[in-house]
């Protein structure tokens, strides 16, 4: 293994090692710096740092690199790089070159987030980048501007690139309702992606204009309009969250699938009524960020119905998942532990977005604990637990080797447990108090003080679940047994037609399907 | 039931045809009728919604934790034993599913546009006060002139409308308490209101990011007894007139050099 073979590779599976190392390197940064504001949270007053700024800075690292520089590359770069034509039956994407090329887009983009740790000085923006703060402070904007052009590019080369693949390249036999549900996902994330992406180009290139440039956007003394931004940043921003709910969602129902040996419950609902379903409604729902930012009030209202609405395709698609298990033969090695742990955990991220939906419930809630709690619960907890149970699960196709199946257990209930006490907790208080988030100090509420010191109890739990995690992943690659080719017994095509691991390119000559065949032909295989 | 919800439909063309000539001006709809609290409204709206997603969660948490124990791998069993849905069922479980989430959309959404109506239909008996916040203070000025640094007084019984635009970035004018928020950003008015209605001292902080001093931007809301208030507002008015005075002459060069003094006994 040299690292130059490494470099140039143009393997579809070593490109999503590539972005699964990147973006786990990105969440290990990005969780520092959780850490380290969870401590200085943890008393009243300066505690680690008595510089704000220096909080804030911590704040926009967090903010920006978990979500650009980990769940996004995690879900539609490791795992769409190396799932998709494994499942789908191809020898490589279909432009190999490209991808390579968006895989160093990325990694330049997560070094440009880093840079943010040497420059004088550094952005302190959050990962929003409202105007005119964004505009008037002496923090660095424009290494967010750069940040999220390089990623953004990064995911339109790879929207262009699996597209492609997902309509051109599949094996013969593999007609559209025999696709994998994760194929799909990804196919309506990545459909998202081009269409919004470039609206958030838009967005953070006019912020460093009117700063370096001397434009006027979103100055109202010169003509500009503040709002401007706050529409272009969401239009994209809140289907961005779709473009990371998908993926993973997908995920947890192939996982289901292998593990309760069953096909996915109701599958053609769950593919045209819930995943595009989602597509169709994501653009219609970015004002939920702005119910108090004096948008008129029957947009306010309009665009709580549509928010409530998307209950509906959730629901459809959780149906599916739960239903999946209906007389099933469930078993449950360490990723179907994470993948239930994970449709647990959404149970309470998406209901609990249900009060945020309504707009005359959001003119207290938002910008509060609760809301900080909600998406954790969403992005932190669902999507991180479900990414991680797509790592384990695919750990014996990436390395050819088994991780240690009760360090897997012992790390998924640190995860769980210290995940809950965190988030439930901000909730809590959220609602109760108004705790307001992005605060370096809570001097106005010290009837918090236990409950800051809770939620940093369990910080420290959740960090224990995922070392332990992390160590089992480079013992297990390093020292792990050899992986037998089809370690969980599914029927889908990655595992029963490729080996443990599979060589470059995949398949001699691709795989040619039955018509009777399916990824989730369980019912054939029982006795 | 019928009758209720034609009268709904009624108040959302009614607010429909307010919301556009709101864009249109910087008209406020008001009410002249019985005053309702807003922070009240929040309160039941709050309640009937957590109830609505602890019943879901609930019932769904039960059907997950049956099935993962109920199909647990039996000794001998390979496959799972799920068989195709009929065409029949597969639409049912589309449908079904559907309409129940579509109507539980629909009974939070008219609830939640009551409460909205409520929210932004501001009493015509009201104490309008203008605030412009900047980095790190909030500034209310009164009717007659008088203005004050983040504290905001104001008579118990009264609904309180806040007109509020910002000088440099956006702040949130949030109030827990009284379950209401608003931004104020440069460039635009904005504006919320609230009733205060039983003397006694309110958090106010600032909800949006707005830089280093973001998390000591506060201040308070002070409900005093009506009259406490008007004899305040009273005082503190004569002070601005009192500081004012001298300063009219000045300008005003032709006006007789005995002119001021009469000015001030007048007051």
């Amino acid at each position: 293994m040299n690292l130059k073979e490494w470099i140039f590779t143009t393997d579809h599976k070593r490109v999503g090692v590539l972005y699964l190392i990147g973006s786990i390197a990105a969440f290990v940064v990005a969780g520092i710096m959780a850490v380290l504001m969870r401590i200085e949270l943890t008393t009243l007053g300066p505690t680690i740092t008595d510089s704000a700024t220096t909080y804030n800075v911590w704040l926009y690292v967090h903010g920006a690199v978990m979500i650009l520089g980990f769940q996004i590359p995690a879900l539609t770069g490791f795992a769409a790089n190396f799932g998709i034509p494994l499942m789908i039956g191809a020898k490589d994407v279909a432009f190999p070159r490209l991808n390579a090329f968006s895989v160093w887009l990325f990694f330049m983009g997560v070094i440009m987030a880093l840079l943010t740790f040497v420059v004088p000085d550094p952005p302190d923006i959050m990962w929003t980048g409202y105007p005119p703060y964004s505009i008037t402070t002496s923090g660095n904007t424009a290494l967010y501007t750069f940040t999220v052009l390089l990623i953004g590019f990064a995911s339109i080369l790879a929207g262009i690139n699996f597209l492609t693949t997902i309509i051109f390249m599949r094996a013969k036999g593999m007609t559209w309702n025999k696709l994998n549900i994760f194929t799909w996902t990804i196919a309506g994330s990545f459909v998202m992606q081009l269409i919004y992406v470039p609206v958030l180009g838009v967005a953070v290139l006019l912020i460093s204009f009117d700063k370096y440039l001397g434009t006027y956007f979103f100055d109202p003394a010169k003509g500009g309009d503040v709002l401007t931004y706050q529409n272009l940043f969401w239009f994209y921003s809140h289907p961005a969250v779709y473009v990371i709910f998908l993926p993973f969602f997908g995920l947890l129902m192939d996982i289901f699938a292998t593990f309760a040996k069953n096909p996915i419950f109701n599958y053609k609902t769950a593919v045209y009524g819930g995943v595009w379903g989602i597509v169709i409604i994501s653009g219609e729902v970015w004002i939920h960020h702005l119910y108090v930012s004096g948008m008129p009030d029957w947009l306010r209202i309009g665009q709580m119905v549509t928010t409530l609405m998307i209950s509906v395709p959730v629901g459809l698609l959780t149906i599916s998942l739960v239903g999946t298990l209906y007389k099933g033969s469930i078993t449950f090695q360490t990723p179907m532990l994470y993948a239930l742990g994970t449709a647990f955990l959404f149970l309470i991220g998406g209901l609990t977005g249900i009060p945020l939906a309504v707009t005359a419930l959001t003119v207290n809630l938002s910008e509060t604990y609760y809301v900080v709690g909600h998406f954790h619960y969403v992005m932190a907890v669902s999507g991180t637990l479900a990414i991680f149970a797509g790592v384990y699960y695919w750990f014996p196709k990436i390395t050819g080797r088994m991780f240690n199946e009760r360090w897997g257990h012992i790390g998924f209930w640190f995860h769980f447990v210290g995940a809950n006490i965190i988030f439930w907790t901000m909730m809590d208080v959220g609602v109760r108090t108004g705790l307001s988030r992005r605060y370096y100090d809570w001097a106005q509420w010290p009837e918090v003080a236990n409950e800051q010191m809770i939620m940093t109890v369990g910080t420290g739990i959740l960090a224990i679940g995922f070392v332990i995690m992390l160590f089992n992943w480079l013992l297990g690659a390093i020292i792990g047994a050899k992986a037998p080719d089809n370690p969980w017994g599914s029927a889908s095509l990655e595992w029963t037609t490729t080996p443990c691991a599979p060589p470059h390119g995949n398949w001699a000559t691709p795989p040619v399907l039955a018509d009777d065949w399916s990824p989730y032909a369980y019912d054939k295989r029982k006795g | 039931m019928l009758h209720k919800y034609s009268r709904l439909w009624v108040a959302g063309i009614a607010a429909m045809a307010a919301a556009g000539s709101a864009m249109a001006g910087k008209y406020i709809p008001t009410t002249d009728g019985a005053i309702i609290d807003p922070a009240a409204e929040w309160d039941g709206l709050w309640a009937l919604v957590l109830e609505d997603i602890t019943v879901m969660g609930v019932l769904f948490a039960i059907v997950l934790a049956y099935l993962i124990l109920k199909y647990r791998r039996r000794p001998g069993a390979e496959g799972g034993g799920a068989v195709k849905l009929t065409t029949g069922a597969a639409i049912a479980w589309a449908l079904i599913p559907a309409f129940i989430f579509l109507a539980d959309d629909l009974f939070i959404a008219v609830r939640g546009w009551e409460v909205w109506n409520v929210q932004r239909t501001v009493p015509a008996e009201r104490l309008e006060i203008k605030l412009e916040s900047s980095m790190y203070n909030w500034e209310y000025t009164y009717p007659n002139g008088v203005t004050t640094d983040n504290e905001l007084k104001v008579p118990a019984g009264k609904p309180v409308l806040l007109r509020m635009t910002s000088s440099d970035v956006v702040h949130t004018h949030y109030m827990p308490d009284f379950r209401i928020k608003e931004d104020s950003m440069p460039g635009r008015v904005t504006y919320l209101w609230f009733y205060p209605q039983k003397p006694g001292k309110h958090l106010v902080t600032c909800n949006e990011f707005c830089g280093d001093g973001h998390s000591r931007m506060s201040g308070s809301v002070v409900v005093l007894p009506p009259e406490e208030y008007a004899a305040w507002y009273e005082r503190e008015g004569a002070k601005l007139k009192q500081a004012a005075a001298p300063a009219s002459p000045i300008p005003s060069g032709e006006a007789a050099p005995a002119a001021p003094p009469a000015q001030d006994k007048s007051v």
